[in-house]
């Protein structure tokens, strides 16, 4: 039941944009971000559409899975250009009452929602082709210079790839108590709020207690390899940018150059 | 009052590439009174299989029978069957949630909508019955050891007063006098209130000393359904599925390879020992 949720949204496939290096797609996420932002034009437009096409043509994802991202967001989509359909002054192009359309509020309106749909799609294609242990791998290759103002950057990134990696442990030990509970006859649908609040207290009470638990496993077996932090520590696979990486890079500073010309030139 | 299965089949994420069958066509029945034992490798669908006997797994197709009457037709009370069919998962400790040990018990009967005396009265049997010391009623669940929790949640389920009682691994990582005491309590139940009792294991040993009848497990398909002698006979086949039959019998295999006329049915040690005096022509005075 409880299973069907998935976070961390990665679809394993054998794609260039899958072996690119995660800080690579996280800075490239980052600018293409920029440039939707950037772009007011419709040629504008058609370039990132271009850009944002190729990229999922080459990370092998099936569209389907871009669009399922969208699902969550799709009431505050139609908020956000309702908003602005009908909120914008201009030349009137049809009205009732007190709403109003108006040629400007339709332009600004689409513009909206494909800023926003190409936000969301840009960045579920960098969730779904990088593993979260990735993610934070490259964040914490990003953060590092924090270090000189003394923010704990390997410490935190390690709570990050920690909490992730638990979310799913605890998913199946919720669906475990559940069930033990729901054998000892417990009712976890019925009732109004507050029962139901109050019916929560059997599953939430052992999660609770597990979760300590587990972490105080954890941190045994992490200080029983001698585990101490960030200074010196190496890795099995450090990131290495490879040829691959730079010609990324390339890429996206030209799509970003381009971008920008046509805001200025046009 | 039985428990029948017919056909069952469990299939995980159906239609998808991740589809795996748990259960294949399942069908058996366990008559009132029973004391069975469930075994078979990790990932065997025995865990699958016991949580369809409760309503907790709707099978993908087949059907669930309780007493004659098929489980999931419309109308059917899931909460009074799985009162009557009580169920204690693995590492049942792991579900206490109460502040003092005699409430936790309570919550069961408490469910089944018995008033805040008869939920006590009935606890306090239960907690009587696995044998937990009077003193430590009103202590936190979290203060006491291993065994003593899982007492108490076993006794939070046989508060419940169950018909079946289902148990997954009840003695998973206890100590030989506390897995020897929990089984023999259920021994007695079984025996003193006429329940069934489901015993899943990975200790043939166990299994050889208690239970009546043996299903054996392997990729979600009933591959042995019979009396101890009669499975554990079958021990090469056994083997070949991650499983074995009881120490004792091939103690018994080997020495009668090597000459002496022992029983190589025998699965206990009690009757290994009467066969091998008989072997050794000093059979019982």
């Amino acid at each position: 039941m409880i299973r069907d949720i998935t976070i961390g949204q990665y679809y394993p496939a054998d794609s260039s944009l899958h072996r690119l290096d995660p800080r690579v797609k996280f800075i490239g996420t980052f600018l293409f971000l920029i440039s939707l932002f950037v772009a007011d034009s419709f040629w504008g437009y058609v370039l990132a559409t271009c850009f944002l096409g190729g990229i999922i043509l080459l990370s092998k994802v099936p569209v389907k899975f871009m669009v399922k991202g969208l699902k969550p967001l799709f009431i505050i989509l139609l908020i956000t250009v309702a908003f602005n359909l009908f909120l914008i002054p201009g030349k009137e192009v049809w009205s009732l009452g007190f709403l109003t359309i108006t040629v400007e509020g339709i332009q600004q309106a689409v513009k909206i929602g494909i800023r926003l749909i190409y936000l969301v799609i840009g960045s579920s294609v960098m969730t779904l082709t990088t593993t979260p242990n990735q993610l934070t791998d490259g964040l914490e290759r990003i953060l590092r210079p924090l270090n000189k103002i003394r923010v704990p950057v390997h410490e935190i990134s390690m709570m990050m790839s920690i909490a992730l990696r638990f979310i799913p442990i605890l998913m199946e030990e919720t669906d475990k108590i559940m069930k033990a509970q729901i054998a000892r006859g417990a009712d976890f649908e019925t009732g109004n709020l507050i029962q139901k609040a109050k019916n929560m207290i059997p599953l939430l009470v052992p999660l609770f207690i597990s979760a300590f638990r587990r972490a105080d496993d954890l941190a045994m077996a992490m200080e029983a390899r001698c585990y101490h932090g960030g200074d010196h520590r190496t890795q099995m696979k450090p990131l290495i940018y490879q040829r691959k990486d730079y010609v990324a890079y390339g890429i996206v500073f030209v799509y970003l150059a381009a971008d920008i010309a046509i805001r200025v030139l046009l | 009052m039985s428990l029948k299965l017919e056909h069952v089949t469990y299939t995980y994420n159906p239609g998808t590439a991740y589809e795996t069958h748990a259960l294949k066509d399942v069908s058996l029945e366990i008559p009132q009174g029973q004391f069975v034992g469930v075994i078979g490798h990790t990932g065997s669908g025995k865990s699958t299989l016991i949580q369809h006997f409760n309503g907790l797994m709707r099978p993908t197709s087949g059907t669930v029978f309780y007493n004659g009457e098929d489980i999931w037709q419309e109308g059917y009370s899931l909460k009074r069957l799985r009162s009557k069919v009580g169920l204690v998962f693995q590492y049942p400790e792991h579900q206490l949630f109460e502040a003092d040990v005699l409430s936790d018990v309570c919550f069961g009967p408490k469910n089944q909508g018995l008033s805040q005396e008869e939920a006590q009265e009935r606890a306090r049997t239960a907690l009587k019955q696995v044998g937990l010391k009077e003193k430590y009623y009103a202590s936190s669940p979290f203060e006491l050891s291993g065994g003593q929790k899982r007492r108490v949640a076993i006794a939070g389920v046989l508060a419940m007063e169950p018909e079946v009682l289902i148990l997954d691994e009840p003695t998973a990582g206890l100590d030989p006098k506390g897995r020897d005491e929990i089984l023999d309590q259920i021994a007695w139940l079984h025996q003193e209130r006429k329940i069934s009792v489901l015993l899943v294991s990975h200790s043939m040993e166990d299994i050889a000393r208690y239970v009546e009848r043996i299903l054996v497990m392997n990729h979600g398909e009933k591959v042995f359904d019979g009396v101890p002698k009669e499975v554990f006979s079958h021990y090469k086949e056994l083997e070949s599925i991650g499983l074995a039959a009881p120490q004792i019998t091939y103690i018994m295999h080997a020495l009668r390879e090597n000459g002496l006329q022992t029983d190589t049915s025998a699965i206990t040690v009690e009757e290994a020992k009467n066969s091998i005096l008989k072997a050794l022509g000093r059979g019982e005075k």
